[in-house]
């Protein structure tokens, strides 16, 4: 009887010490809700390295010039959220209430991103998500008006769908195409529905449309069913960790047509899980190495000394989502969430490595321009640009 | 002279403990007196308690191994969720609150019913699969019906579960599991895991005490359900699948099956350690995996198999004082 | 009719490979009426097995099988040893949580070991062929023959050997086989090795057919295959070949009409349908328990 009194007490004094274990510290807070276990540890880390490297910099030259001359070091509070929704939001909660960061970085992933986001605007927190293109991420879908809080550092699915419907349209002339995707994740759905629409719209032609859910493997059924339909291209609007298998079943089963994909293709494990059968396929993207300004050009080369590898979008769009809430802080000039998020909403023109971002009065949503990748010989090659 | 804390308390004092525990809790939150992360801790200890004492309930007492405590949990979140937002978004907290609750645990333990009816023919090894069927049949059809947001989830949800109702809600549990238990029905219960044949033999209604069982069980389970999801505020079907489920099955077996007491230890351990271990990452799910497989290794029964705090136990069941000599 | 035709050899293929793993299942339940839950995990580890080997050491295929076979039939044997065999006269369910805590341990151990998913490098090239206009790979033909051969193989053992009859012996009665003078712990250690050397197979075989392979794969197909031993009578080898066969059809098939989403729902619902009307399992003969 007693060791469990003894467990219990030993039980007390843990809980209490974790309770106190935020203490406050003079630095500023910024919170990374990012995933680094689970589906898609490779968006993570990328969001992951670019933060810590864009506030090394900032700290190394003293910090973020606040008010009166106040110079304050950004500390990085990194927590994993499993690209699982439900952690999303359960991380959401302990950065924003317990650990008091000025603003959170991430989600990435649209389906963590748009639970997080709910919580960051109830918390009245700001939010930038680098990476989630889905509209819900930074819109009240409750009463259809732009999240306050909620912003993000990339271009939205709606304008992506344009892009790709255009380009497989225009650019490579092709008036069928089919679709395999996620119907139980956010971005693959929207992104689906929306290529659906706006290829239709356009003069295209849908032939195939067949689902799967997260975490299957083996897609033959569908793949069997988009064969019997001939399509020009398939589109696979899924994330890198999921196209190499149905690429592979797919050239299994005789399909040779052409891949295009969205910006869940964007990290370069994909070329290393997917391999020949992903060669030649084309992507939508933020970010491309090969067309950088002189801002980009200097990023590639600090991260690639840095990492060992040349930076993807996830790296580039965290970059520049760190630099605007930098930006932010220095114009507030105080360490304080509203503050910062006046700010931000009110800032007209910071170039970053992906583009110049401007938010318009109520939005969240930068206008970015796109670019579309082609896999070629093992690598990420340049095809085009597309303009708002 | 036996230790104050082994025999029943004197009266009143339970009673006494426990209003002040729950103004402690109104206390908090009204004045915000401590840290968020801590109170956020708390209602997940206090959702953990519930969960866990309702499951021991069915795989403690009676002797089954049941999985499939996640679906009951679903049901009751999911239910709840439709209830405070989309059915009586209207109404005050204050009574909308506990009435979605109320409603989440009704659909659970009206399922739970279903579950007791077929454990009428089948036990043991194949009831367990029968409960992982209708974790898997409950997950799956929550993910088809778009009206709670299907597999993409529900978003919205009110923050409406305060310390103070986490804790009415886990007193409530632990009474009325409590009361089952050692009631005649309770008996019952324990008699069927025991053996049910001779217990049918004695004139046992060993039908009544299972369905007694899984009602209660998947009642509270549902109750669990709807904190979680108003402390969450956002829920989607792959929260309660088969992960989900085994961490209650840990919770319970590390605390001890059958055991009041028990059930918060376990709870409350695996809440702490999974806090507490955060900073291990990945790690820390195989370090608690790990204590857990030591833990049965030593004793396989649980910290507290089958033995109880006293204070737990009502005061009749105490053999009549004897005389000092 | 050549989808048809098409989709029935993805059901086969995918039913071989969930039989491979419910055999384990079946034979450790049938000696120690245990449900091993970490089978499943087991099964994961053996595709990383492979991908080690294969980075190290690139081995042809049959190579490739035997070794991985030979280490996650070791590896069966040492958690065996470790967790199950002191559990051996304490309640059931402690069994059964130290198999699901065995099982966590080896997923979340892989896990922070390769955060991220691997892509298994190809043991051959695969020729496709046009046949009647179904769509052939020898891949295919190779995973079903592989997996049919096994289950013979084992089909034969335990009917026609001794140590098969051992077995067989045990899972009848085990208080007093030991008596008879056959050795226990050893029949036991056995039945594992067999179980996890057939997971192992499929271990090799599932990460040839969907080789980006992740450390938390082990737990949808191991409680599948579990689910497949279970529809099929579980304890019963037969039994288990059936009753993945049976899944295997009833994923392929449901996917082809319905959505994907309701895939999980058709199966489970099935199962617990079986289980109402066969509370035993298709095959599976109600235990005389003596009061």
């Amino acid at each position: 009887m007693t060791n469990t009194l003894r467990f219990l007490a030993l039980l007390l004094a843990a809980l209490v010490t974790a309770g106190c274990g935020s203490q406050k510290s003079d630095a500023v807070k910024v919170g990374m809700n990012i995933e680094m276990t689970g589906d898609i540890p490779a968006v993570g880390a990328s969001s992951k390295n670019a933060a810590e490297m864009f506030f090394e910099k900032v700290n190394a030259a003293g910090g973020i010039p606040l008010a009166e001359g106040k110079k304050k070091k950004v500390e990085l509070v990194v927590r994993d959220n499993g690209a699982k929704a439900d952690q999303a939001a359960s991380v959401a909660q302990q950065l924003i209430s317990s650990q008091d960061v000025v603003a959170m970085v991430g989600p990435n992933s649209s389906a963590c991103a748009i639970p997080a986001g709910e919580i960051a605007e109830t918390l009245k927190c700001v939010m930038i998500s680098p990476w989630s293109t889905n509209p819900k991420t930074t819109m009240d879908t409750t009463a259809n008006v732009p999240k306050r809080y909620v912003f993000r550092g990339c271009f939205t699915d709606p304008f992506q769908a344009i892009v790709l419907a255009k380009f497989v349209l225009n650019n490579l002339g092709a008036k069928k195409a089919a679709i395999l995707y996620d119907v139980s994740s956010e971005a693959p759905l929207g992104q689906a529905t929306l290529f659906k629409d706006t290829f239709t719209a356009n003069g295209g032609e849908i032939v195939a449309s067949e689902t799967f859910t997260t975490g299957d493997k083996d897609f033959s059924a569908q793949l069997t069913n988009i064969r019997a339909a001939n399509p020009d291209v398939i589109f696979l609007p899924t994330y890198y960790n999921d196209v190499p298998l149905i690429a592979q079943q797919a050239r299994r089963l005789g399909i040779t047509t052409t891949f295009i994909g969205s910006d869940a293709w964007s990290s370069p494990e994909i070329i290393k899980l997917g391999g020949a059968d992903v060669e030649g396929s084309y992507f939508c993207n933020h970010f491309s190495t090969q067309i950088a300004t002189d801002e980009a050009k200097q990023f590639v080369a600090d991260y690639t000394a840095k990492y060992g590898q040349a930076p993807d979008d996830v790296a580039a769009l965290t970059y520049d989502a760190c630099g605007l809430i930098a930006e932010a802080l220095k114009e507030g000039g105080k360490n304080d969430r509203e503050a910062l998020r006046e700010a931000l909403a009110k800032i007209r023109e910071y170039k970053g490595v992906t583009g110049t971002f401007r938010f318009e009065p109520g939005s969240g949503d930068p206008l970015k321009s796109a670019v579309v990748l082609q896999i070629k010989d093992g690598a990420f090659q340049w095809v085009t640009n597309a303009q708002p | 002279m036996t230790r104050w804390f082994k025999q029943p308390p004197p009266r009143g004092v339970l009673l006494a403990l426990l209003v002040a525990g729950l103004a402690a809790c109104f206390a908090i939150e009204q004045f915000g007196l401590v840290d968020n992360y801590v109170r956020f801790v708390l209602i997940t200890l206090g959702i953990n308690i519930i969960l866990c004492v309702s499951l021991n309930l069915v795989n403690g007492w009676m002797g089954e191994f049941s999985v499939g405590h996640a679906g009951f949990m679903a049901l009751g979140a999911y239910l709840s969720a439709c209830v405070s937002v989309k059915w009586l978004g209207w109404g005050n907290p204050l009574w909308m609150f506990p009435l979605a609750v109320v409603a989440g645990g009704l659909l659970a333990g009206a399922v739970g019913f279903l579950l007791g009816l077929l454990s009428f023919k089948t036990r043991g090894d194949y009831l367990a699969i029968i409960t992982l069927a209708f974790l898997m049949i409950v997950k799956s059809g929550i993910e088809n019906i778009p009206y709670v947001g299907g597999p993409r989830g529900f978003l919205g949800i009110g923050n409406h579960t305060t310390l103070l109702w986490t804790a009415v809600w886990t007193v409530l549990t632990l009474w009325a599991i409590r009361n089952l238990v050692y009631s005649r029905f309770g008996r019952g219960i324990v008699a069927v895991r025991e053996d049910e044949i001779a217990a049918n033999a004695m004139g046992v209604d060993t039908r009544k005490a299972k369905l007694a069982a899984f009602v209660v069980s998947s009642f509270f389970g549902g109750v669990a359900g709807a904190l979680f999801a108003h402390q969450l505020q956002f829920i989607n079907p792959s929260v309660f699948d088969i992960v989900k489920s085994t961490e209650i099955l840990v919770m319970v077996y590390l605390g001890g099956i059958g055991s009041l007491g028990g059930s918060i230890l376990g709870a409350a351990a695996f809440t702490i350690l999974a806090q507490v271990l955060q900073p291990l990452g990945t790690w820390r799910m195989v370090i608690l995996p790990l204590i857990l497989v030591l833990l049965m290794l030593f004793r396989p029964r649980g910290i507290m198999g089958m033995r109880e705090f006293p204070w737990f136990v009502p005061r009749r069941e105490f053999p009549a004082k004897e005389d000092k000599k | 009719m050549d989808y048809f035709a098409q989709q029935a050899i993805n059901a086969v293929q995918l039913g071989s490979i969930y039989a491979l793993i419910a055999l384990g299942y079946s034979m450790v339940y049938g000696v120690l009426v245990m449900i091993n839950f970490a089978h499943g995990d087991v099964f994961m580890v053996s595709s990383f097995f492979c991908f080690l080997l294969l980075l190290v050491l690139p081995v042809p295929f049959v190579v490739a099988l035997i070794i991985v076979m030979l280490a996650t039939a070791i590896l069966g044997v040492a958690i065996e040893r470790l967790a199950y065999r002191p559990l051996r006269n304490a309640p059931r369910v402690s069994a059964i949580i130290t198999a699901l805590g065995c099982g966590l341990v080896i997923q979340n151990t892989t896990l922070s070991l390769s955060p991220y998913s691997q892509r298994m490098p190809e043991l051959f090239k695969p020729v496709t062929r046009q046949f009647a206009g179904v769509t052939l790979s020898s891949l295919q033909i190779l995973i079903i023959g592989v997996s049919v051969g096994l289950m013979i193989a084992l089909d034969f053992f335990i009917r026609k050997t001794r140590y098969g009859m051992a077995m067989r012996a045990i899972a009848q009665d085990r208080i007093s086989v030991p008596l008879m003078g056959v050795p226990v712990n050893q029949i036991i250690a056995m039945t594992f090795a067999i179980g996890a050397a057939l997971g192992g197979a499929a271990g090799v075989l599932y990460a040839s057919a969907y080789p980006v392979i992740s450390a938390t794969m082990g737990v949808l197909v191991g409680w599948k295959a579990f689910v497949a031993a279970v529809i099929g009578g579980i304890g019963n080898v037969r039994g288990a070949v059936l009753g993945a066969y049976v899944l295997g059809a009833v994923e392929v098939f449901t996917v082809t009409v319905l959505p994907s989403t309701y895939r999980d729902l058709v199966v489970y619902s099935l199962l617990l349908v079986i289980l109402i009307f066969k509370p035993y399992g298709l095959l599976g003969r109600p235990a005389v328990q003596k009061v």
